[in-house]
């Protein structure tokens, strides 16, 4: 296990060189280099929070992290094993878009990577209602993601991610579709689970506060092609919670974040066209 | 019941109500037109001696055997095309015109190739339908939430899983739209064909009844295939709506 000096565990996942050039959609057109190159070691049981501009490269980095796309130069590794775009067991993944299905009732959404990784129906059952209970979705099991709000339906895939106990989670503005109070309380739920299962946990947001309360360290990136241009510790004790938002420290935090991100902001919103 | 589904039925009974005057009142020919109790009449004693019961086994069991073929062959096909981008831009055109060609020119080739049984008959309501299924399906494959496929592959499941758990749901309302013109054209191509060269089925006992004069015969038939596609539309319609307000999509 990890000596004195060195952080809690060895590198879970490490990104070298990473970067992510789309080719051109039309002849004519230049190629969009999206990302990188990105350095990353994420620590196993680290909080990480990701901060940028909008269209940075987030969401391409957290796909490249997944296994869902191939990184164009450089590699990522997990639990020691390369990841050659193809997602690796135990990687979970919240996505920033709707990804319910409608077709399928709140349990079976949240039950369906279960049954496809051929769980018994009793532990699926368990586990399912466990989740559900912990989303605050207990009386919707039944229910259409058509008929919940926003916010539910990004709950029941949150559930639908963690109901398999992935070791590595990614999560892709995940809050963004809820109110402040109930972000808030979204956060807490998410560090209790953190805690309890000791997974690593990668967090794209685009609330400081929300980067600065929730994770070990904050990674700002630069406005397209996003590298990381500061790597905040915050040092929380690990059993926080959004309680913390009144320490001194949590405004010298926020503060930094945005000092760093500044300009990147700006340099964002020039390069719209 | 909405209120526009009672001015629809209103609007039926008035038009069927107003046929019944006409034709009772003498105004048209009963050997152009019976009225329409006339024709439910004919219909309930031939349902009754039993005499077109093999008529209507064979017209609908054509039909639906068509109706499985080409909704069915339509998906899979569409589903492969879908896969291979190239070949769908060079099939595309051909798809857009399929339906200005006229099938039926070619059921006496299939009546020379398959013989004069069900099996040309058959064929024809499946060239008929499967073309609207492949364009439906592709349609409903082009709005398959990509993200949707990302958490498909997050579970590695395989492509026929992928096709039969995620594609296949989530394109459900598009394909419905094809579903509905298989069924449509199904009985097109069947009881056309049958009008045409055949010695049995709806097609063929309504022909023969017209050019026996036996009017009420050939109204109580035209009726009962009415009829018939009325309710196999409507159970359709039920279905699909079901689907739509489940998904909060219902108009
Ligand atoms: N599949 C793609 N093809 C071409 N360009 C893409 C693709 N996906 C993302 N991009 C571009 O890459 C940049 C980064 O996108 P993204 O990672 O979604 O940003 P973020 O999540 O930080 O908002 C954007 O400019 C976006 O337009
Ligand atoms: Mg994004």
């Amino acid at each position: 296990m990890a000596g004195p000096g060195t952080r809690a565990g060895a590198a879970h996942a490490v990104l070298r060189g990473v970067t992510r050039i789309f080719p051109p959609a039309d002849r004519g057109q230049a190629p969009v280099h999206a990302l990188g190159p990105v350095d990353l070691d994420l620590a196993r049981g680290e909080f990480f929070g990701v901060v940028g501009p909008s269209g940075c490269g987030k969401s391409t980095l957290l796909e490249i992290l997944a296994g869902l796309s191939a990184p164009t130069e450089g590699s990522v590794t997990f639990e020691d094993t390369e990841v050659r775009g193809s997602p690796p067991d135990g990687v979970g993944v919240v996505f920033q878009e709707d990804a319910s299905f409608p077709w399928l009732s709140v349990w079976d959404n949240v039950a369906f990577g279960l049954r496809r990784a051929g769980i018994d129906s009793a532990e699926t059952a368990r586990r399912v209602d466990h989740a559900l209970g912990f989303m605050g979705l207990t009386g919707f099991a039944r229910a259409y993601p058509a008929q919940l709000s926003g916010g539910m339906r990004q709950r029941v895939c949150i559930a639908r991610t963690l109901v398999l106990q992935p070791r590595l989670i990614l999560l892709d503005e995940p809050f963004g579709a809820l109110d402040q109070q109930t972000r808030l309380l979204m956060g807490d739920e998410l560090l209790r689970l953190w805690r309890d299962t000791g997974a690593t946990v990668l967090l794209i947001t685009h609330a400081l506060d929300e980067a600065a309360m929730l994770s070990d360290r904050i990674g700002v990136m630069s406005a397209r092609p996003g590298r990381f241009i500061d790597m905040v510790a915050t040092g929380w004790p690990r059993d926080r919670d959004s309680t913390i938002v009144s320490d001194a420290a949590f405004g010298e935090i926020t503060a930094r974040l945005w000092s760093s991100l500044r300009a990147e902001s700006l340099k964002a919103l020039g390069a719209v066209p | 019941m909405t209120r526009a589904g009672w001015i629809r039925i209103a609007i039926v009974l008035g038009a069927i109500a107003a046929l019944e005057v006409v034709t009772q009142a003498g105004l048209v020919s009963r050997h152009t037109i019976i009225p329409p109790t006339a024709m439910a009449a004919a219909l309930w004693g031939l349902i009754g001696s039993g005499e077109i019961m093999p008529d209507i086994t064979k017209t609908l069991s054509n039909v639906a055997a068509a109706f499985v073929l080409s909704a069915g062959g339509g998906f899979v096909l569409g589903l492969l095309i879908h896969a291979a981008p190239r070949l769908r831009r060079a099939l595309d055109p051909l798809l857009a015109t399929y339906y200005a060609v006229p099938f039926f020119v070619f059921y006496p080739l299939l009546i020379v190739i398959f013989g004069m049984s069900d099996l040309p008959i058959i064929v024809i309501g499946f060239l008929f339908g499967v073309v609207a299924m492949i364009i439906a399906t592709l349609n409903g494959l082009d709005r398959v939430p990509r993200v949707a496929l990302k958490v498909a592959r997050l579970s590695r499941m395989d492509p026929v899983s992928i096709a039969l758990l995620i594609k296949f749901p989530a394109a459900t309302p598009y394909l419905f739209t094809g579903v509905k013109l298989a069924v449509a054209y199904s009985f097109i191509g069947v009881i056309a064909s049958e009008f045409i060269l055949s010695g049995a089925g709806l097609g063929f006992a309504i022909s023969y009844a017209y050019n026996n004069f036996d009017t009420p015969r050939m109204y109580a038939l035209m009726l009962f295939i009415l009829v018939s596609v009325t309710a196999v539309n409507m159970v359709l319609h039920t279905i699909e709506q079901r689907m739509l307000r489940r998904r909060g999509l219902a108009r």
